[in-house]
């Protein structure tokens, strides 16, 4: 079964880069799980919305913005450009059917890669990101800087968006609008307002993850393409509902993907995409909710 | 009802006479653009079966299709035993095999709904491409496979491009008539009773097990069908003959053409070729609005197009083609049936 002879070292580096790769689909899977959770709609443009944001942050940078100036710059942005879709194009098919949201938020994927092709080209650019590659040991493991960097970033993320959530007016709010619009219209929350609060919530995170993930892949219009679906698959994992789940989620996701990857042979690294499919029909046969979901029990 | 019927019949007829008459009066280049939308058509003829008479989701078809077309490509070039097989006699095994890959898909799409179905079908489509990657002794990897070249059979005189086209609407037209039967009977009842409420179905006797995979099977069936008839028309495969996006333009089609019109299906079979192919013309013409300057050969414009078009359909046409001829020709021929 194992190609190469097997060391604990070797392994624990796997696991590592797993840990790493598991955080870039976290950080994705988490803004999936913030607009399903208040808007129930799956979002297909997350990763074209995040990868547009990174280029915007590119060009600031290519301007002579240093990162960190740049990056609330970004944020901002993005979280405008967030409400902004919500407002224009999400807000009149509310009430539509599933099928139709699916299509306007794949149009608006359309939309968006080309739109990015037409401004900054399809070639690859070097993003320089925040962390340094340079790598220090963690026990007998050599780890990059910005791989502790990226894991350190998406677990910030969840504990700030806990709190917000958890100790703040505006986050109960977005709680009630989500489980409760009628209610929540009666005691004055502006429902649809929080919906569009959500997807700008939503645009940030994807911004925060485009920026993390750029300096590890090359930024190019369909940087996200493959990573949207790992995140799904991680928000799937997670119960889509949860933003902690998502988190762990993605991380095992990570980590099996790697290890599955390197010491099964069959599946190398060609199989790993549809390796992560079968492990996630495995997983909602078995616990339709995933691992951090409730199962919605319905009256008729 | 008797009117509505042969109002139907009435209108099979004249699409017949046109498909028949068509070529006479465009060129070789053009007949070959109109099978393709026939394949297209055939395609989404599946998809509707799914997802407008059923009520799921598919975001794979691309995928069904891409088995029908390697099936196609495997039997015609390897064969089977050394024994290869003509073209045109694949098509139904195509069929067949990428049915029952739909099947399989279907089982667990039973505990599946919505938004979850949309998710494993995307995966599927994504993730199909790496399979003629990891097999490519069997299925050639990223070059992919050579046909040989589409011929006329059986001493027709006509040239390659025409007898493609007639194949594909013929077989399009049968299958046309095969979805209509099948979706004004009693099963297309079971399913729409499905696609409006699953419990209410079953307290009504429908087994939704049976009904949801056989739908899944039968719109696997008319994906492969399609899928086999495009490459035989490309005369090759490869993953990039069947990229990830082919399924989502399927949804796109079948959005436009109107979920359950299954004739409103041809002008979204027809979109999606006419923004793949001629996403320029349509630059050119929004150049015409003021204080725009779009390069219509740029790399990024026909996608981003085809999305600009795709969200404005939908925010003004939710019904797609087919509820708009509904809502226009509605008030005109409702009260044929109702009188009868």
């Amino acid at each position: 079964m194992f190609l190469y002879a097997f060391t604990w070292t070797e392994f624990a580096q796997q696991v590592a880069a797993g840990i790493r790769e598991g955080a870039i689909y976290a950080g994705l899977a988490l803004a999936i799980v913030i607009i399903y959770r208040f808007t129930r709609v799956i979002n297909f443009a997350q990763g074209e919305m995040a990868t547009f944001t990174t280029f915007i942050a590119w060009s600031l940078m290519n301007h002579g913005l240093s990162f960190w100036t740049a990056f609330p710059l970004v944020l901002a942005i993005a979280f405008a450009g967030g409400v902004a879709i919500e407002r224009v194009v999400i807000r009149p098919v509310e009430n539509a059917p599933v099928l139709t949201i699916v299509i306007i938020t794949l149009g608006l994927a359309l939309l968006l890669n080309g739109l990015m092709s037409v401004i900054w080209g399809g070639a690859n650019r070097q993003f320089d990101g925040p962390f340094s590659t340079r790598t220090i040991d963690v026990g007998s493991v050599p780890v990059s800087v910005q791989d502790i960097g990226i894991v350190a970033v998406s677990v910030a993320l969840v504990v700030l968006l806990a709190l917000f959530f958890r100790f703040t007016k505006l986050g109960l709010a977005l709680r009630a609008a989500a489980v409760n619009p009628e209610s929540s219209r009666l005691v004055g929350i502006r429902v649809g307002w929080m919906l569009a609060l959500g997807w700008g919530i939503a645009a940030v995170l994807g911004a925060v993850a485009g920026m993390m993930i750029a300096p590890v892949v090359f930024l190019d219009p369909n940087m996200m393409q493959t990573i949207l679906l790992y995140a799904f698959a991680a928000a799937v994992l997670g119960g889509l509902e949860s933003p902690i789940g998502a988190v762990v989620g993605g991380i095992l996701l990570g980590v099996t993907i790697t290890l599955l990857g390197r010491y099964v042979g069959f599946i190398g690294s060609t199989l790993k995409l549809p390796a992560a499919l079968v492990l996630i029909l495995v997983l909602l046969l078995a616990r339709p909710g995933g691992l951090f979901g409730r199962v919605a029990v319905r009256r008729v | 009802m008797r009117a509505r019927l042969w109002l139907e019949l009435a209108g099979f007829a004249v699409l017949t006479a046109i498909v028949a008459g068509l070529p006479r009066y465009v060129s070789d280049f053009r007949a070959r653009e109109l099978a393709i939308v026939g394949m297209y058509f055939i395609a989404l003829l599946g998809l509707s079966i799914l997802t407008g008479y059923s009520g799921q989701i598919s975001l794979g078809h691309g995928a069904f299709m891409a088995i029908g077309g390697y099936t196609t490509a495997v039997l015609s070039i390897d064969g089977v035993y050394g024994h290869q097989i003509r073209d045109l006699w694949t098509i139904p095994i195509a069929g067949v095999i990428a049915g029952m890959a739909g099947l399989l898909v279907g089982v667990p799409a039973l505990r599946l709904s919505g938004l979850y179905l949309a998710l494993i079908t995307f995966g599927i489509a994504v993730s199909f491409p790496q399979l003629p990657k990891k097999f490519d002794h069997f299925l050639g990897g990223t070059t992919g496979k050579i046909l040989n070249l589409a011929e006329p059979p059986f001493g027709l005189r006509t040239t390659t491009n025409n007898w493609i086209y007639y194949l594909t609407w013929g077989i399009a037209l049968v299958l046309l008539l095969a979805a209509w039967l099948l979706v004004r009977g009693k099963a297309g009842r079971a399913l729409k009773a499905i696609r409006d409420s699953e419990v209410a179905a079953a307290s009504s006797g429908i087994n939704l097990a049976t009904y949801k995979t056989l739908a899944f099977g039968i719109s696997a069936f008319y994906a492969g069908v399609a899928g086999s008839l495009y490459a035989i028309a490309n005369a090759y495969v490869n993953p990039d003959v069947f990229p990830i996006i082919l399924s989502v333009y399927l949804v796109v089609g079948l959005a436009v053409g109107g979920l359950d019109s299954l004739v409103g299906l041809i002008a979204g079979a027809g979109l999606i070729y006419f923004l793949q192919n001629h996403a320029d013309t349509v630059a050119r013409w929004i150049n015409h609005l003021p204080a725009l300057n779009l390069d219509p050969k740029q790399p990024g414009i026909p996608s981003m197009i085809f999305g600009a078009v795709l969200i404005v359909v939908m925010l003004l046409l939710p019904t797609g083609a087919g509820g708009l001829l509904r809502r226009v020709f509605g008030p005109l021929t409702s009260r044929l049936y109702t009188r009868s």
